[in-house]
């Protein structure tokens, strides 16, 4: 048992990854996951290559040529650092290099807010990245570890995301399990890399361009790697519960088996809810909650067989989203149910938007308006706010 | 470092392929095959910012490329090879890469004094063992030929034309060369018509145990709408006007390598290209005398900083 902070434990699981290039610019809120870093390669527990760029462009752009160049290589960033980074986070993706990016969510300006919200990864949703989304410190710790595996299994190499809430998470200290490195080592394994730069005896062209003629295959196959890692996710889970006791999957499915009423949610706020769902359970009320844990790939098939029977779910997406009708979770969601036979009424709910609290009663507001759905068969509001002056 | 010798690369396997797609008598062509050869069998791996040279040889599934070659984007050749150059680093910590390796990046001038500034700055800044070429047609050419800071004075290009009440380009170029070697680090202005110069220069950035920056004038007949036939011949008018001077900064000392036997006036140089015709006109001799002053005030000031005056 450690005690530590969202940021630290993904710290202490870089350091015990021990990759071979970190290249990084730091934002707010995961500023300490690099600065508590730079101790440790200050103080040579770790043997890898930190470049300090002047930007977070430079970051993932050095981040690529690295991965590239053909070994482990991660970074740190959110909010406008992503959206800086965004035309090389596309590259990563398409020359399927197994980067890790921890991510503190963070809202976009303007106006300037450093506090948490989902808009920036929602933004980078189709980059072709994996995206897995942290519950707590403990599974900040976890992700970290298991993404390695995930991005370099063969039949994936794509880079993973794991985005924690910037705050709630990133500061939030915890006790968390950490396991011995020897254990994180074996578990991570060796990396071989495919096609590297550095194999100057059989050199490979990284990055030509393409014209109508290809872009379209080139699209289709790398999509291939995002569908692969639905199953991979789900086995990397398994092999690291063996490991640590702990179980992850692409969602988690809490007191849904028998539920009436859904909350489908993302990263700390399902902590929120569950506490909101034990205690409803206790009054009578059949409530549960579908933490979607892997945003990309969606996870469709596990989403509609969770919610299928259910009588009416509420999505509560943390995220901005200009002129849409509703946030990218329930359009995800809605799809996932739309062709069933049978399908429960789904509404949403906008949340949390920087750094915006939200307390169990406005969950249970949320369950009071699924009750009513459920017993009517109506929707009143499909989208609403949480905890916003009108 | 012996010097270069035609003997010694003739016949040598080019490891910048025959069959790319640039325009011909391209200057960024020419250089890139003599950078090639003066690298002779030094391991290496190139990164190259998006622009001519680098749409001109990946046209997937095709490659002109016979060493490690990468292309992110347009404003991160810098940025790119410094992640590359990194692992490779880490690599040689543990052992588990032995043998020396250099990096080059390429990039045009839009993707060097422009866009791809900071990457550059900052990777120099830095430190890594790397060799930035610019291949400085004075614009974007692979947009259609629009002006960057690269881009000289009363240039006609397709965002500053010559019109009714505009000259062209009005501002002054970025003198890159000079702002480069302000890191510290070596920096050299070179040009193809002088291969051997151009050579010896890579030859010695690759040489140096850190950052190095070469700045390349290429003659660009489709954008400065010039004879194809006739690139090299061009593009020396500018090195014997003294508008692109020969000459490397090592440690803060300039050292001037090539002293026209006669400067040529300014307008010899622009009387050779399309961009410049309309200089030429009666109305416009006093901007073109305000040009032919300020390239005199810069060759007497290297002339002085490099002790030759
Ligand atoms: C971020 C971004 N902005 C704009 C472009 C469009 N673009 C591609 S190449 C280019 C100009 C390249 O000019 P330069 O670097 O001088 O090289 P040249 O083509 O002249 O050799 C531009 C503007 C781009 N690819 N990326
Ligand atoms: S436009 Fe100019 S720089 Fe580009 S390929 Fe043609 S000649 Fe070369």
């Amino acid at each position: 048992m450690r005690t530590l902070t969202g940021n630290e434990a993904i710290a202490e699981a870089m350091r015990q990854v021990n990759p071979d290039v970190i290249a990084a610019y730091p934002i707010t809120p995961s500023t300490p996951v690099v600065e508590k870093f730079a101790k440790f390669v200050a103080d040579g527990v770790v043997d890898t290559e930190l470049v300090t760029t002047e930007s977070e462009h430079s970051a993932m752009s050095a981040c690529v040529g690295a991965a590239a160049a053909g070994g482990r290589v991660m970074t740190a960033t959110g909010a406008v650092g992503l959206a800086f980074m965004f035309e090389v986070i596309y590259v990563a993706s398409s020359f399927r290099l197994p980067i890790v990016v921890a991510i503190a969510n963070r809202a976009l300006n303007a106006p300037l807010n450093i506090h948490g919200d989902h808009s920036d990864t929602m933004a980078a949703r189709d980059s072709g990245w994996i995206q897995l989304y942290s519950e707590n410190p403990q599974e900040c710790y976890d992700n970290i570890i298991q993404a390695v595996k995930i991005a370099e299994h063969p039949k994936v190499r794509t880079p993973v995301m794991v985005c924690f809430d910037g705050f709630q998470t990133s500061h939030m200290i915890e006790n968390l399990y950490v396991e011995p490195d020897e254990v994180v080592k074996r578990f991570i394994g060796e990396y071989k890399p495919i096609y590297p730069l550095l194999d100057y005896e059989h050199p490979v062209t990284y990055g030509a361009w393409d014209r109508p003629d290809y872009l379209m295959e080139h699209k289709r196959s790398q999509v291939e790697g995002l569908y692969a890692a639905l199953e991979v996710i789900n086995d990397v889970g398994k092999e690291y519960e063996k490991l640590t006791g702990r179980r992850y999957g692409l969602i988690e499915a809490y007191k849904l088996e028998d539920a009436e009423l859904g909350i489908v949610v993302m990263s700390a706020t399902a902590s929120t809810v569950k506490d909101v769902v034990n205690k409803l359970r206790e009054q009578g009320v059949k409530a549960g909650l579908l933490r979607i844990r892997a945003f990309r790939p969606f996870p469709a098939s596990e989403v509609a067989k969770n919610l299928a029977s259910l009588k009416s779910v509420a999505v509560l997406d943390r995220s901005w989203t200009g002129g849409a009708i509703g946030g990218p979770l329930f359009h995800e969601v809605c799809s996932a149910l739309y062709n069933l036979d049978t399908h429960p009424k789904v509404v949403n709910y906008i949340y949390g938007i920087g750094g915006r609290d939200v307390y169990p009663e406005h969950i249970e507001g949320v369950y009071q308006d699924l009750s009513k759905i459920a017993k009517t068969g109506r929707i009143e509001r499909l989208l609403g706010y949480l905890n916003l002056r009108e | 470092m012996a010097p270069i010798r035609l003997k010694d690369i003739a016949g040598k396997t080019e490891k910048f392929a025959r069959g790319h797609r640039l325009c011909p008598g391209c200057g960024a062509a020419i250089t890139v095959r003599q950078v090639m050869l003066a690298v002779g069998d030094r391991p290496v791996v190139v990164a190259t910012a998006t622009g001519c040279m680098e749409i001109g040889t990946s046209l997937f599934p095709h490659t002109s490329w016979r060493v490690p070659w990468i292309h992110t984007n347009f404003p991160n050749a810098a940025s790119t090879i410094s992640g590359v150059e990194a692992m490779y680093r880490a690599k040689r910590k543990k052992g588990e890469v032995s043998k020396k390796i250099k990096f080059i990046a390429f990039g045009g001038d839009g993707g060097t004094y422009d866009i791809g500034f900071q990457a550059l700055s900052g990777a120099a800044e830095r430190g890594h063992d790397f060799v930035y070429i610019c291949l400085n047609n004075e614009g974007y050419m692979n947009t259609g030929g629009q002006r960057s800071s690269a881009t000289p004075m009363g240039a006609d290009t397709t965002t500053s034309p010559s019109g009714k009440v505009l000259p062209g380009k009005i501002q002054w170029r970025k003198d890159m060369v000079r702002v480069m070697a302000e890191h510290g680090i070596y920096a050299a202005q070179a040009c193809p018509s002088k291969w051997m110069d151009l050579m010896r220069k890579v030859e010695k950035a690759l040489e140096i145990d850190g950052p190095a920056y070469i700045d390349v004038l290429i003659p660009c007949p489709t954008g400065w709408k010039g004879d194809p036939s006739q690139s090299l011949v061009t593009v020396q008018k500018a090195v014997d006007a003294c508008y692109w001077p020969l000459y490397e900064i090592e440690g803060y000392k300039i050292k001037l390598n090539y002293k026209p036997k006669e400067k040529i006036p300014i307008t010899e140089w622009f009387r050779s290209q399309g961009r410049f015709q309309h200089l030429l006109k009666p109305e416009y001799k006093d901007l073109v005398a305000k040009i032919q002053a300020e390239v005199d005030r810069r060759w007497e000031r290297l002339l002085k900083d490099a002790g030759e005056a």
